[in-house]
């Protein structure tokens, strides 16, 4: 069913200030490619942050530009939905490091050559100080909520523990508080990947003016397909494609993806090389591994929301393994010593990692009770 | 407003209006959301997602977890009241529960159906089998109720580890009765206590 289409804002804001980055440098001339929905109150309270996930963007609940695919998150943002855009402000930015608009090393730095791996390695708290000069230019002191999901939650706690007045509420979904060794394993076979690939060339691939230069994609794609595994749960994956063939009856003996779940992940790795940098993925995977909340402040989770009063609400899924469940409770332990308002449930979904993105009407009232309160 | 459960009614009828309140075992949040509608800050915590996900799409802060062994994660006196109501009976160690329910609250609220009421008494004694009645509904094998308590027992454990019982309400039916021989004729407790 065609539904109207949402209408989208969007937006590239130019920061005049510099940017500072927990690894001691400042960047100058950042750009920030952001969507907003709906309609911003006369009083600025009624603003909403979604924070996007590791290959995600600001196309939340309009079409991609490239794939022309529905945005991500459609099902949960728009009039009448959880996230109500007939109700709330709805700001969504590419994150710092990104591909969409926003800066990251394919954009110019200021020698007029691609950044490459010339980009200074950034955090999620970079990530988080992007968010809020956005805000700042937005004229919005405090969000009625920051939301977001796997890195995107890891974004909401960022800027709940870092900037604990600029958000009233802050919702995480399947997400961590810091990267465990198996989360950074995963990764670094996909950086690997990317990294093995002859046309990475040390990350200059962009050609002359950043036009035209074919990029490492075979490597980009390997790294692509061992993520998605880790977006899926192993019922979930049994139940799509079991050992089923793909488009014959007999096994070839051969290397050619006989099963149903090769091709499968094939389409997805050669999708993603059509809208992704692979030093972007470099870059945000090593954000995510950096990521450890309790260690930028003290050791101690909990001294992370000392100075927090928001409501916060924590959901894992009981399929993720990617970031499971005691990830979540661990938080929502930490919250409650710090004497935080403090939700959680593991629900219950087949989809593994991805559970957040999709249908689980569960979550849909659970997100519309919280944000409502 | 739905009518309360009775015993809620008592705990909800006797917490002061801006009280900080942890409902432990809060089930759908009945009892949160009366205590909101005071003012109180009221907090939740309950073992089934189901029941979870409801508090929290009624706008209540509640999360999964189980009073045995969540609790723990709570700062002292973080609440001016801690709350187990009918979960008490279900718990692995009762005592450990309400040690750290009176260490989290300064004061706490206990209630629990009574296996000493004449009714559960008649039944084991003429029947011989282990009761089913109206408080406690399911069969020996299937009940959540572990350690099944009287209301002298309940006394008894509160004089051993010097809590003292500020209050004490005893419901009949969905009324309340008297203090008088309540060992018999109650059928369900609600204690308030501190330390």
């Amino acid at each position: 069913m065609a539904t109207a289409p949402l209408l989208a804002s969007s937006t590239v804001l130019d920061l005049a200030q510099p940017l500072p980055l927990d690894g001691g440098q400042q960047l100058d001339g950042v750009r920030i490619a952001y969507e907003t929905y709906g309609t911003l109150a006369a009083d600025r309270s009624n603003a909403i942050l979604i924070c996007h996930a590791l290959t995600g963007d600001q196309h939340v609940a309009s079409p991609h530009p490239i794939t022309g695919k529905p945005g991500w998150w459609v099902r949960m943002v728009g009039p009448g939905k959880p996230i109500d855009t007939d109700r709330f402000f709805v700001i969504c930015a590419n994150v710092l490091g990104s591909c969409m608009g926003s800066t990251g090393p394919a954009s110019l730095a200021p020698d007029g050559k691609p950044w490459g791996m010339r980009f200074p390695v950034i955090t999620v708290r970079d990530m988080v100080r992007a968010h809020v000069a956005l805000l700042d230019a937005l004229g919005i002191d405090c969000l009625h909520a920051v939301v977001g999901g796997s890195m995107g939650g890891m974004q909401a706690l960022s800027l709940a523990a870092n900037f604990p007045e600029r958000a009233a509420a802050v919702l995480v979904l399947a997400s961590t508080a810091r990267h465990s060794a198996q989360n950074i394993a995963f990764h670094e076979v996909g950086r690997q990947a990317i990294m093995a690939d002859p046309k990475w060339k040390d990350g200059d691939y962009y050609g002359s003016a950043g036009q035209g230069g074919k990029g490492p994609e075979k490597g980009l794609a390997v790294a692509r397909m061992a993520a998605h595994i880790t977006y899926l749960s192993e019922e979930g994956m049994h139940d799509k494609f079991g050992r089923n063939l793909q488009d014959r009856s007999e096994k070839t003996f051969g290397f050619d993806a006989d099963f149903q779940v090769e091709s499968y992940l094939r389409y997805q790795g050669l999708s993603f090389i059509e809208r992704f940098d692979a030093n972007s993925y470099l870059y945000i995977t090593r954000a995510m591994d950096y990521f450890d909340l309790a260690e930028e402040h003290g050791g101690r989770l909990a001294d992370a929301f000392a100075n927090s009063t928001a409501r916060f609400c924590l959901v894992s899924f009981d399929t993720d393994w990617l970031y499971p469940t005691p990830e979540s409770r661990s938080i929502a332990h930490a919250l409650n010593a710090a004497g935080c308002p403090v939700s959680f449930m593991e629900l219950s979904a087949p989809f593994g990692h991805d559970s957040f993105l999709l249908e689980v009407p569960a979550l849909d009232g659970v997100i519309k009770g919280f944000l409502g309160a | 407003m739905n009518a309360l459960r009775p015993d809620l009614a008592i705990i909800a009828d006797n917490v002061s209006p801006s009280a900080s309140v942890l409902d432990v075992g809060c089930g759908d949040g009945a009892l949160l959301s009366a205590l909101r509608e005071k003012g109180c800050d009221a907090r939740g915590m309950e073992l089934d997602p189901h029941n979870v996900a409801e508090c929290v799409a009624r706008g209540l802060s509640v999360i999964q977890g189980d009073a045995d062994k969540d609790l723990v994660f709570y700062p002292d006196k973080a609440f001016d009241c801690a709350i187990l109501s009918q979960t008490l009976q279900t718990t692995m160690r009762p005592d450990k529960v309400l040690d750290e329910l009176l260490r989290i609250g300064r004061k706490a609220v206990v209630s629990f159906p009574n296996f000493a009421h004449w009714r559960v008494r008649l039944s084991l004694l003429w029947g011989g089998r282990m009761p089913v009645t109206r408080l406690l509904p399911v069969a020996w094998y299937e009940t959540p109720n572990i350690h099944h308590l009287t209301i002298d027992d309940f006394r008894a454990l509160m004089a051993e580890r010097g809590i003292k019982v500020e209050h004490a309400w005893f419901l009949k039916g969905d009324r309340q009765t008297s203090a008088t021989a309540a060992n018999f004729r109650a059928e369900h407790a609600v204690f308030l206590i501190s330390r």
